[in-house]
């Protein structure tokens, strides 16, 4: 399969760009809302605007009312997402726990998919414990109780955990903290007793939370796949969200490249335009190259994951620490390409440079994915 | 691609009966490359009965037309030849400056009468050729060369000095940016052709921080280069004057392949392998390297999934035309960053010159190669001036 977009998916983009460059661009969402201080740190008007776009559903199975398309089209509107800074649940919902309820029953699916595709429902996914990420480690602990399950712990960068209807929550249900296996799945509704949320504004502007589950009570049918099977379906939706999070990024880098190469074109000091000056001209063209690199194995990424081949797992991790350190590049230049005006909040250069910062965190951040690149290459 | 299958199955056999085994090892040194020419000689009768196949197949120039000693190979022919090849790790029958540059020239820019004989001459491996584009003072501001040929009529006289001519003290010919127009920079370079016999051409071999000379510098005195060879065979090539059009094309073609865009696998991960290298030597990797190691593999993988693209995109006419200028400086710079870990990873030993154990210090030797990279075919420098300039299109680039 050629490292292009088909026609479809060139299509696609075109009304990707053009609906989210209109609805979501960041005067629109992220600084209205940022402004407004809202509680959720997006709007629920866009997100059902998406939905009759037909993106809530794009990865959900045509049998199970969604639009059955690949990771591929899923990038094409979180690019768009990156480049306009654009708050929305789009990544936790349509990505992750779409993913993680491809394994859930015909219950689960039906409880909770129907909402989503309509825009209506918002989920979220609880994975850390600790600042940084580590899914081999998981020490929130759900004890057997009569035909359920009795959840216990905490988790930590929950993204939009107190908006959200549902949360997938991992969590141990045998064996210690460590094991790779014992791990299950549960799908949590907000209303759970012994659920409770401390809200956190995030440098992005995003709400997450931190997340106590005080002796949370579950029924048997809240599990997502197997009892202590649960590590399966976890790589999976870290595995979706990893690629999903990456051409996100890419979107970021792109966004704050195109805005800093028009700002050189724009800026006179010493009598001349600042893109005259081959010290940035240099710097611009490498930031180019690096950012043409970052999406091409972001595709490389999504086709391997659609075809389920087995080396998307390693070409996850290399699209998701390379445009973690193309978008990384891409920010700090752009801020300081900027110059003085780059620290102002009136500009959005120093936006990017913020969302940047939490998206690399998310799902492993560069560290994370090259030592995973070792690992999985062997050393 | 039923047709496509046909190929590869009668590829596969033909290559199995007409590969001898020997063709099918590593290239171990410079002697196991066939550079073809009036000199050459075989290293033995493997090489020799593989090039002749491979002539009378057309598969030393697989995708140039028939008539001109190719096979006429489709791109996607020309893939499935490359892949079979590569499945038995068959060394290529001939290597030259003519296949890769002089060539392709031809092929876009030549007449009839010029693809007729040097195209055949190149193919068969008769010819040997070097390229004549860098001076002294002419290295990155290549069209401010000096090299001047003198209009005498039915010839030119020309003076001046080359330098960097890859391999010139082996070859037979030179093409050959020369001056014929002194009044204008860009509209007075000829890209001639002419015989390195010929009186008044001397080269010098120059000694490299490696300790190899692959490089000469190349001496012009009043050295007659007649106009014409014969018959629509002009010594020139596209219109005199005009040479700098047809230097261009072949930089954007010399920087495709020096990017490693055309195949190999030399941008693939390498940790793994070092880590297995650094067990050999007795030692386990440095944390530290380790991490290094880990975030290169990570911007050589990406680089690979880019080069894949840039070929997806070039065949079908998607890639911007400057893109090859990006990958040029992108693998050029992997590739020297490659070499600074395998070094560390080596140690000691990969600081011996001359011993056994390093096959003659070729860890030090590569390691130095490298950083010609990014020098040679236009510096990065320039490289990012051209992405500056023809992709951002930043001001006054």
């Amino acid at each position: 399969m050629p490292l292009y977009h088909n026609e479809d998916q060139a299509m696609l983009a075109d009304t990707a760009r053009g609906f989210i460059a209109e609805e979501g661009n960041i005067a629109k969402q992220l600084r209205h809302w940022r402004d407004r201080n809202c509680k959720d740190g997006f709007g629920h008007g866009l997100w059902k605007q998406m939905a009759e776009m037909g993106f809530t559903g794009m990865l959900v199975e045509e049998a199970d009312g969604g639009l059955g398309m690949g990771h591929v089209e899923a990038g094409i509107v979180l690019e768009e997402i990156g480049r306009n800074l654009t708050p929305s649940p789009f990544l936790t919902s349509s990505v992750l726990a779409a993913t993680a309820l491809k394994h859930g029953s015909d219950d689960l699916k039906g409880r909770y998919l129907p909402g989503l595709i309509a825009g209506d429902s918002v989920f979220a996914v609880a994975i850390d414990e600790t600042a940084k990420h580590r899914p081999s480690r998981i020490a929130t602990r759900a004890e057997k109780s009569g035909n359920g399950f009795r959840l216990t712990g905490s988790k930590s960068f929950v993204i939009q955990g107190a908006s959200a209807d549902m949360i997938v929550v991992a969590a141990r249900t045998s064996g210690s903290d460590e094991d790779a296996d014992g791990i299950t799945l549960f799908a949590v509704p907000k209303d759970a007793a012994g659920m409770s949320h401390a809200s956190v504004r995030l440098v992005d502007s995003a709400m997450a939370t931190h997340t106590r589950f005080d002796s949370v009570e579950l029924d048997g049918d809240a599990v997502i796949g197997e009892i202590d099977g649960g590590r399966a379906v976890l790589d999976a939706m870290l595995l979706a969200g990893r690629v999903g999070a990456a051409a996100e990024g890419v979107g970021v880098a792109r966004g704050a490249m195109d805005m800093t190469v028009d700002y050189l074109k724009q800026r006179k000091q010493f009598g001349k335009l600042i893109g005259e000056f081959q010290a940035l001209q240099h710097r611009a063209s490498h930031l180019y190259s690096e950012v043409e690199i970052a999406r091409a194995v972001t595709v490389k990424a999504q086709q391997l994951l659609d075809a389920g081949a087995p080396s998307a797992e390693l070409m996850a991790s290399v699209a998701k620490a390379k445009v973690a350190k193309t978008a990384r590049l891409a920010v700090q230049e752009g801020v300081q390409m900027h110059g003085g005006i780059g620290m102002t909040d009136e500009y959005d250069i120093g936006l990017y440079m913020k969302r940047d910062r939490a998206l690399a965190e998310f799902l492993g951040d560069a560290y994370f994915h090259a030592n995973r690149v070792a690992e999985l290459s062997g050393y | 691609m039923a047709d496509l299958e046909t190929f590869r199955a009668e590829t596969r056999a033909w290559l199995e009966a007409n590969c001898p085994p020997e063709m099918r090892e590593p290239v171990r040194d410079e002697s196991d490359i066939y550079w073809g020419g009036r000199r050459a000689t075989f290293k033995n009768d493997a090489q020799k009965a593989w090039l002749e196949a491979c002539v009378a197949k057309g598969y030393t120039v697989p995708a140039w037309p028939k008539a001109y000693g190719g096979a006429g190979l489709s791109p996607a022919e020309a893939k499935v030849l490359r892949e079979e090849m590569g499945r038995i790790n068959a060394r290529p029958p001939l290597s030259s400056f003519g296949i890769w540059m002089l060539g392709p020239a031809l092929l876009h820019f030549g007449t009839e009468g010029q693809k007729q004989r040097f195209l055949n001459e190149i193919a068969r491996g008769e010819i040997r050729w070097c390229q004549g584009y860098s001076e002294p003072g002419s290295g990155s501001d290549l069209v401010s060369l000096q090299t001047y040929g003198e209009d005498k009529g039915d010839s030119w006289e020309v003076n001046g000095q080359k330098i960097w001519t890859s391999y010139a003290d082996h070859a037979d010919w030179i093409f050959c940016l020369v001056r014929t127009d002194k009044a204008d920079k860009y509209q007075g370079i000829t890209f001639m052709l002419f015989d390195m016999a010929s009186e008044g051409v001397t080269t010098k071999p120059i000694l490299l921080i490696s300790g190899n000379s692959p490089f000469c510098e190349t001496f012009f005195d009043n050295v007659s280069v007649p106009k014409s060879y014969g018959d629509d065979v002009p010594a020139y090539v596209g219109t005199i004057n005009r040479g700098w059009d047809v230097a261009k094309y072949l930089l954007g073609h010399e920087r495709e392949m020096i990017s490693g865009a055309d195949g190999g696998d030399r941008t693939a991960g390498i940790g793994a392998a070092m880590k297995r290298h650094a067990a050999r030597l007795g030692d386990d990797l440095d944390p530290v390297l380790r991490a290094e190691l880990a975030m290169f593999d990570v911007d050589a993988l990406a680089y690979t999934a880019m080069g894949e693209k840039f070929l997806d995109e070039i065949k079908v006419g998607k890639a911007h035309p400057a893109q090859p200028n990006m990958m040029k400086y992108a693998g050029t710079e992997l590739n020297k960053r490659r070499h600074e870990l395998v070094m560390a990873v080596g140690g000691s030993r990969s600081l011996e010159w001359e011993s056994e154990a390093t096959e003659g210090g070729k860890p030090s030797r590569n390691w130095l190669r490298t950083k010609a990279n990014s020098i040679e075919g236009g510096t990065s420098e320039v490289m990012l001036n051209v992405i500056a300039k023809r992709i951002l299109d930043l001001p006054g680039a």
